[in-house]
């Protein structure tokens, strides 16, 4: 075949002339990494505030979790990244929307990435939260109860810290499919690393290379996340406890 | 406050509605193929022979440790370039449909192959040495075994699946495919009214995967009983 092939590519400086084009995957790479870590945060701390909400003896709280797990969850992740970019800038108050437009447009991209990751992604945390918590025996909340711990008391001290060891390996594969999910950031125009492969072929037209450091870039991220977990798992695991799915 | 203004949906409905034509078709063709394949991919991979078993499993790593969007993009930038220059024939006018197909089926075949791997590993181990001492070779087996109750035992999760599947093949995005959601960005971007039509796309998305998802959890409760 008449390829030819230029691993060289990746380090010949680029037309701007501060840095190689593996420079700029490795600032697509940063970009990813930064949104997926960040998003993480909100996803864990929106996941486990709606999943106890979940299971909390009231009807109210738990109508208000619901929603939120059924708005995240029944919508495409490109029409929540869509709404919280395009739509919701012209929905509120019209000097908040006018100041959000007149930021640095990276800013914008990574606020709007930010926050639809984070809450996208708690929804689906939320969902194992409260499986956690329902696959106790029943007997450890009523014991808690009956010994006068309060009901904030019992989450604290005896339901949360085991069901969240009992959720790690299904938060594994939530936490993979952050970074995975981060790609979809490119479609409002953050520089990520599945941007900078299109970038690169455009300027490069080496569409091989570019696309193949990419992609191996992803699976680097994989590896490295799934080992990171698989060591959390080890130190997390409850004996007598399936982690189950 | 911002002012709403529907007008431009009414006229609009013929497009969206051949851009949920090309969803749909997207979303029927992954799903068949993705059983199809994600059986053969689960069987291969659950297979004692490691020269059967090692290929599926990297196979199906391989796929799922990347992201769709990227996939979608090698199926559109480089496979074709790549089958254009090995087979030598001419650049055709539009491969942004059929390379979605390719793509999506590939990708979607993977997480068929998981869900039904773990559907495979949920039928009882009596099951099998019972059909193993009736003499059944292991196709037989897996054919007329463990292969339907497979299967019964995972229909919610395929069908939960199809349903994340609908919403991701609005990902076609990337390739300028007019998807229902690419159709809905293109009118509202024409017409100066994303706001609206983005709002009026997320209401049929959601309204078609919260009734499909509340099917699916009532056939689930009734599969139980």
């Amino acid at each position: 075949m008449g390829y030819a092939w230029n691993w060289g590519i990746l380090l010949s400086t680029t037309p701007s002339g501060e840095s190689t084009y593996l420079g700029w995957l490795l600032a697509g790479l940063e970009w990813t990494l930064l949104l997926s870590l960040a998003a993480w945060l909100i996803a864990l701390i929106l996941g486990t505030l709606f999943g106890i909400l979940r299971t909390v003896p009231n009807r109210w709280l738990q109508g208000v979790a619901n929603a939120y797990v059924e708005i995240f969850r029944n919508l495409p992740l490109l029409v929540q990244l869509f709404i919280w970019y395009f739509v919701l800038p012209e929905l509120l108050p019209q000097s908040w929307g006018n100041a959000i437009k007149q930021s640095d447009p990276l800013l914008q991209q990574f606020f709007a990435a930010w926050l639809c990751l984070g809450c996208f992604t708690g929804a689906r945390v939320c969902e194992q939260v409260r499986a956690g918590i329902e696959s106790l025996p029943t007997g450890q909340r009523s014991a808690a109860l009956a010994l006068g711990l309060t009901l904030p008391q019992t989450y604290h001290h005896v339901l949360l810290p085991i069901a969240f060891r009992i959720i790690v390996p299904p938060l594994t594969s939530e936490f993979l499919n952050i970074f995975k999910n981060s790609a979809v950031a490119s479609t409002i125009g953050l520089i990520e690393l599945s941007r900078q492969s299109q970038q690169l072929v455009d300027y490069t037209a080496q569409p091989y290379e570019a696309f193949i450091a990419v992609t191996l870039l992803y699976a680097l991220i994989n590896v490295v996340v799934l080992l990171g977990m698989r060591w959390i798992e080890r130190r997390t695991h409850v004996p007598g406890f399936v982690g189950g799915r | 406050m911002y002012e709403f203004d529907w007008s431009s949906i009414p006229g609009a409905l013929p497009i969206l509605a051949k851009g949920m034509a090309v969803t749909l078709q997207l979303t029927v063709t992954a799903m068949v193929v993705g059983i199809v394949c994600g059986t053969l991919l689960a069987v291969a991979r659950l297979s004692g022979k490691p020269w059967v078993s090692w290929p599926a499993a990297a196979y199906v790593n391989a796929f799922r440790a990347i992201p769709l969007v990227m996939v979608i993009l090698w199926f559109y930038l480089i496979v074709p370039a790549l089958l254009q220059q090995l087979l030598h024939v001419q650049a055709s006018t539009d491969i942004r449909m059929a390379s979605a197909l390719v793509a999506f089926s590939l990708f979607e075949s993977t997480y068929y192959a998981e869900i039904i791997r773990a559907g495979i590993q949920s039928v009882p181990k009596g099951q099998l040495a019972a059909a193993q001492a009736l003499g059944m070779p292991y196709t037989q087996l897996m054919r007329w075994v463990v292969l339907p109750q497979a299967l019964r035992n995972m229909t919610p999760l395929l069908l939960t699946q199809a349903i994340i599947l609908f919403q991701d093949t609005s990902l076609v995005y990337v390739i300028g495919l007019a998807d229902f959601f690419g159709a809905a960005y293109k009118i509202g971007d024409r017409d100066g009214r994303l706001v609206e039509l983005l709002l009026f796309a997320g209401m049929i998305y959601f309204v078609i995967c919260y009734v499909v998802s509340w099917l699916v959890k009532n056939l689930q409760r009734r599969s139980v009983a």
